[in-house]
């Protein structure tokens, strides 16, 4: 096995060791957190597969956790749960009775917003910079309104309420078992994009990125890998909004406004656009702050209660990094153990230098 | 329908109509100008509302004075956006400068709610505006018939600064070509400023006017109208003022009609402006008056 898979296997296995440390220890709120860190987790390093790497700025992202979100919590509801939801007019009929388990409801949630996300991209992708922001931005409002009228499959703006979380781990009987569903598909997503941009199909997408124009020339289809990226991209949002649904237990088309995009957009954004280590380090960074700075809403210092504030510090801190650290936490490369030495480890780059 | 019912409906399209034009000049100048979409214009609307609202209600301001304040200090808000968060990034890849505009849009809604809280206030509409006119059988609340009265005043003005003032010709040149134009001795930064404070105006009057349609205030008020009117300013052909009164026409216009017809499809009264941009760029990028850009490798 080369070196460097072999410490790969090293971090997962650390963080697993975490994961187990921290069910054990934390309570329910900190576990909670933690949780969400892992959603947004897959939110950032897939929005940063379309965004950052393939450089199209797309603003559909709330669109497809929309899509996840509600297919999967269709899907795991039972037909009793799905009654008392559906109090103003019933389900459509396959609907209503139709109760799937845990993995299947998930990864159907993942391949149908997939598709949304190919039905959106294949035609939006013709366009380019701005016009396809404000495309993407629009598609994505079409679904949350789509989602808000159909009452007879979504319940309409009422919601879905009291969405079951998983009893088991792949038949495992666990107590926290969604915190090991979420930070398992995390993991995923975070190995498989590193994969995917180290493949030849990421430097196809990063080609497009630097120079679309010299990327076509050298035979790289535009077309093609552009969609490509948005219909994985979809894919994991779709598996990110199961789980958020599953992690909240309520869903409303309101939740999936485009404020949703922005709050990933800024993940990215801060995380660096077009590193996926940098969107998972900022994923945590910013859900964990989002919580710790909850005193700033609730009065501080003598000042009187101000909600909102917390929002602000987000919005400045977001303006901040944009004007004067235009690359965020990592720009566009990875962490590698080789930069941690350099870092924290003085003593290791001089013996370095002296070989 | 009737025939009543039918002006009355159009009589809505059209004052809707001369709204979302009113505010999407803001947007198509700037455009034309930076190639930015100004997610933050939008934003301006609900701070031209709020200032009025506290002019009157706080500092007891008759309305006119109190909206012309608001006016002016939306269009200094307007200036100051753009030498704060635009301006530096100005040599900066344009997603760069996007995201910088969407947070500044971010800030202004989460300071809004802060200030003002986040309840819906209810905007006081002066007499004037309130009174119900009768035209033939036709009912027109007076903010209905003095909106697309302003704009028209309002527009003729702007294609008077445009056409045949000094300023106006820098604004054409910078729109057409912003390096060969500040070699030729015009003072770029001071002509953008001076689009940002005009476009910010329009949309402070346009926000004001808005107000007076539908009183009511909250924080997050201007991300419709705010998306909409970029929308018409795209369907009418982004970076062209007439393009732009067309396309919020059109949008008013539709959106209405779309109601007043099919009472069914009144859920998906939000969805028809993004439906209709996504049908414009897919067949016509450019827009119904936009110029064919060639693309320069």
């Amino acid at each position: 096995m080369k070196k460097k898979t072999i410490t790969s296997l090293l971090i997962i296995l650390a963080v697993i060791i975490c994961l187990i440390i921290a069910q054990r220890t934390l309570d329910s709120f900190s576990l909670r957190i933690l949780n969400l860190s892992g959603v947004y987790i897959i939110f950032a390093v897939s929005m940063n597969l379309i965004n950052g790497f393939t450089g199209q700025l797309t603003l559909g992202h709330a669109g497809f956790i929309a899509v996840g979100a509600y297919t999967y919590s269709l899907l795991i509801m039972d037909s009793d749960l799905k009654q008392m939801n559906f109090f103003l007019k019933p389900l459509i009929s396959p609907l209503d009775t139709l109760q799937l388990g845990f993995f299947p409801a998930m990864i159907i949630a993942g391949l149908l917003a997939a598709l949304t996300g190919f039905l959106v991209g294949a035609p939006a992708l013709r366009l380019r910079g701005d016009y396809l922001a404000i495309a993407t931005l629009g598609f994505g409002e079409i679904i949350r309104i789509i989602f808000t009228n159909t009452q007879s499959i979504t319940n309409g703006s009422l919601g879905l309420k009291g969405i079951p979380k998983p009893d088991n781990f792949f038949f495992i009987k666990m107590d926290n078992s969604l915190m090991w569903w979420i930070w398992v598909a995390a993991i995923i997503t975070v190995v498989f994009h590193l994969l995917l941009i180290d493949s030849s199909y990421g430097r196809a997408f990063k080609a497009i990125r630097e120079d679309e124009k010299a990327a076509q020339a050298m035979g790289v289809s535009l077309f093609k890998h552009k969609v490509m990226a948005m219909v994985i991209s979809s894919f994991f949002a779709g598996i990110g909004g199961a789980l958020l649904a599953s992690l909240i237990g309520t869903i409303d088309p309101l939740m999936f406004r485009f404020t949703l995009t922005y709050n990933i957009l800024l993940i990215v954004v801060i995380g660096g656009m077009g590193s996926t280590s940098g969107a998972t380090i900022s994923a945590i960074v910013v859900t964990v702050l989002m919580e710790a700075l909850r005193f700033l809403d609730q009065g501080f210092l003598g000042l009187p209660e101000l909600p909102g504030l917390r929002m602000v510090v987000f919005a400045i801190l977001l303006l901040i990094v944009v004007l004067f650290y235009p690359k965020g936490i990592m720009g566009n490369e990875e962490l590698t153990w080789s930069k941690l030495r350099r870092l924290f480890g003085k003593p290791f780059a001089a013996k370095e230098v002296n070989r | 329908m009737t025939l009543e019912l039918f002006l009355q409906h159009l009589t809505n399209g059209i004052s809707l109509g001369s709204l979302y034009a009113l505010i999407a000049i803001g947007y198509t100048m700037v455009y034309g100008i930076l190639r930015l979409i100004n997610f933050a214009h939008g934003d301006l609307i609900m701070v031209a509302a709020y200032i009025a609202f506290y002019g009157v209600g706080i500092f007891a301001l008759p309305w006119y004075l109190s909206f012309f304040i608001a006016v002016l200090l939306s269009m200094t808000l307007g200036i100051i956006t753009e030498k704060a968060a635009y301006k530096p990034l100005r040599n900066s890849p344009r997603i760069t400068i996007l995201i910088s505009a969407i947070g500044v849009s971010f800030l202004l809604q989460n300071l809004g709610i802060v200030l003002f809280g986040g309840r819906p206030k209810a905007f006081q509409v002066p007499e004037i505006f309130a009174k119900v006119y009768n035209f033939g059988g036709v009912n027109i609340v007076g903010v209905t018939f003095f909106i697309p009265v302003i704009t028209v005043i309002l527009l003729i003005l702007l294609v008077y600064l445009i056409n045949f003032t000094k300023a106006g010709m820098a604004m054409r040149a910078v729109a057409k070509d912003y390096d060969t134009s500040s070699l030729m001795g015009i003072d770029v930064n001071r002509i953008i400023s001076l689009t940002f404070g005009v476009g910010s105006a329009l949309a402070a009057v346009g926000g004001i006017m808005w107000s007076l349609k539908f009183p009511q205030l909250i924080p997050t008020m201007g991300l419709m109208p705010g998306l909409k009117c970029f929308i018409a300013a795209v369907v009418g052909g982004i970076g062209n003022v007439t393009g732009a009164v067309v396309g919020g026409f059109l949008l008013g216009l539709g959106e209405i009609l779309l109601v007043a017809f099919f009472p069914d499809l009144s859920g998906y009264r939000d969805a028809f402006s993004f439906i209709l941009l996504i049908i414009i760029l897919l067949v016509k990028p450019t827009g119904i008056m936009g110029e064919k850009i060639a693309e320069k490798v």
